[in-house]
């Protein structure tokens, strides 16, 4: 036996040189099929051994050079057989350009609804889009009672779109969501990430425009997540949303525009307090992280 | 190349029932019990949940489902508790769960629904498009999986809900209200896809229609103001009625009279 290949996985080839030697060792070159057997075969003769085709067609399939040389015996040695497989090609060939081709493209990638929960991105767009009139009104000088537009709507930004992320009455979801293993305080912590990826973003480039300190923006932002997750898990995501947006639109949206000047919340020296604010609101969330994995408050 | 059998698959069950409930009472809202000391054991094949409106059928499940934590009395699931705190990553891998009110989103084609509730369910990475080919070809939805959810009728929605339940190829699969909005046809077509998941799953399906426990179920729940009224063969329950009883076929006889004999049915309706 001609030993065609000394690795393990080459058993097919050993099989089809054997067969090529029992029809005629004369003729087998190297390891291939002899010539009369792929004559005999692109004729599809009917005098040859079962074996034989077996063999040969287990070689055929790890062997190229043989299936070329079967290639070209077919167009030679049968005609009637090449002329048929082309008739049937140029039959198929307009069906199958008619056909639907591959599938489309995804139009969404996966690890997108991975991190940024499905419900929450049209709140989002829409916490992106008021940023941006923020920054022009703020730009045109248009102020109300003399603070940063951006600097008084910053807190509330992230505050929807966190709460959309894991809210009974926003999130169509909701249930499903929650009575999935990966349900928890590690999906509510990857999804208010993702808002906040967003959000500070466009925070940080409204502070660079407008010239005010990033940090006293930013702190009071970060506060209201977290406050807004610590409360939700106890009253429902929608429901704190609603009551801190409220809170901060009464105590300190309203007298800021009503006396014309700035906030005590938002002045640099308050930045402690916000600070405070997000230490508590993190201790909360994380003693009560299993309020995440079952059903919250309706709405 | 698909993977072999794994010694998870091979390791003998350490229960002897699926779902196991001894005094189970569950809470909703201020003070009413929706569940009120329930003493339930299932094991494999299909379980269909009957009871009238507000029996607390949707509770129970929810309960199976771990989104609701019992009140009171034991709850076990797979040989493990399912009752006291805790986030249940394991266990909830090995549960399917369609709620009553199947939300989901619009803007999503079928299979990235289903995808996105495979990556939930903390599906292998390299077995999830593989797994959600397979679900949505057992709902028959295979033709429509490029499609956006909102193009979808009700009964396809239903059903792309009964793929995401499957997908995970759950030990226990929780379906609430399943049969709600498919046609005759595809009702048909689900009752033998039932039969062939409860070969080898704990399936729970509630349901308020008494042809549907008939066709698909090995076992029939009937419970009523959050207590177990019977449980048995759906010829058992047949057995219960008899002519005097209030229905069109034996089930429904059957069924009346155990409610009635029970004592709970209130009012005309």
């Amino acid at each position: 036996m001609s030993g065609a290949g000394t690795s393990a996985g080459s058993a097919d080839r050993r099989a089809g040189s054997r067969a090529g030697l029992s029809a005629g060792g004369a003729d087998t070159a190297g390891g291939h099929a002899s010539m009369r057997m792929i004559d005999d075969y692109a004729r599809g003769d009917t005098g040859m051994a079962t074996d034989e085709v077996w063999a040969l067609e287990t070689h055929l399939e790890t062997c190229p050079v043989c299936r070329e040389r079967l290639a070209v015996a077919a167009t030679t040695r049968a005609p009637a057989v090449t002329a048929l497989v082309d008739a049937v090609w140029s039959d198929l060939e307009p069906r199958l350009a008619a056909t639907a081709t591959a599938p489309r493209r995804r139009r969404r990638p996966a690890w997108l609804s991975g991190w940024l929960a499905p419900a929450a991105v049209p709140w989002l767009a829409t916490a992106v889009s008021v940023t941006v009139l923020a920054l022009l009104l703020d730009l045109a000088d248009i102020r109300l009672g003399g603070v940063s537009l951006v600097l008084l709507l910053a807190p509330v930004l992230p505050v929807l779109g966190v709460a959309a992320s894991w809210s009974r009455g926003l999130d169509p979801a909701y249930e499903l969501t929650t009575a999935a293993p990966r349900a928890g305080l590690h999906l509510v912590l990857r999804r208010t990430a993702a808002v906040l990826a967003v959000v500070v973003p466009a925070l940080l480039v409204c502070g660079w425009v407008t010239g005010v300190m990033v940090a006293q923006g930013l702190l009071p932002c970060l506060a209201f997540t977290s406050a807004t997750l610590a409360l939700g898990g106890v009253i429902g995501m929608t429901r704190a949303a609603l009551a801190l947006v409220g809170a901060w639109a009464a105590a300190v949206v309203a007298p800021a525009v009503a006396v014309s000047h700035a906030p005590l919340a938002l002045r640099p020296d308050g930045l402690p307090v916000w600070g405070l604010v997000l230490v508590l609101g993190a201790a909360v969330v994380t003693a009560r992280r299993g309020a995440y994995t079952v059903l919250g408050a309706r709405r | 190349m698909t993977r072999a059998v794994s010694a998870a698959d091979l390791a003998p069950t350490t229960y002897a029932w699926q779902i196991r409930a001894t005094g189970l009472k569950v809470r909703v809202g201020g003070n009413r019990m929706a569940v009120d000391g329930l003493d339930l054991s299932l094991g494999t094949g299909v379980h269909g949940l009957l009871g009238p409106n507000g029996a607390g059928k949707t509770t129970l499940i929810r309960a199976l489902a771990t989104v609701v934590r019992p009140t009171a009395g034991s709850l076990e699931l797979l040989g493990e508790s399912a009752g006291g705190r805790g986030e249940h990553r394991a266990l909830r891998r090995r549960i399917g769960y369609l709620p009553q009110e199947f939300g989901y989103y619009k803007r999503f084609t079928v299979r990235e629904f289903v995808e996105y509730m495979a990556w939930l369910k903390e599906v292998p990475k390299a077995d999830v498009p593989g797994a959600v080919q397979r679900a949505v070809e057992r709902v028959g939805l295979a033709d429509r999986a490029d499609d956006r959810m909102k193009a979808l009728s009700g009964g396809m929605v239903r059903r792309v809900g009964i793929a995401q339940a499957i997908v995970n190829d759950p030990a226990v699969l929780l379906l609430d209200e399943p049969t709600v909005g498919l046609d005759p046809a595809q009702r048909l077509r689900f009752r033998e896809l039932l039969q062939e998941l409860g070969r080898d799953t704990c399936v729970v399906v509630s349901t308020h229609l008494v042809e549907d426990v008939a066709a698909a179920c090995t076992d029939v729940v009937l419970f009523a103001e959050g207590r177990l009224v019977f449980q048995g063969t759906p010829d058992e329950l047949a057995a219960a009625g008899g002519p005097e009883h209030v229905g069109d076929s034996p089930l429904e006889r059957g069924y009346s009279a155990l409610l009635a004999g029970s004592g709970r049915e209130r009012g005309s309706w």
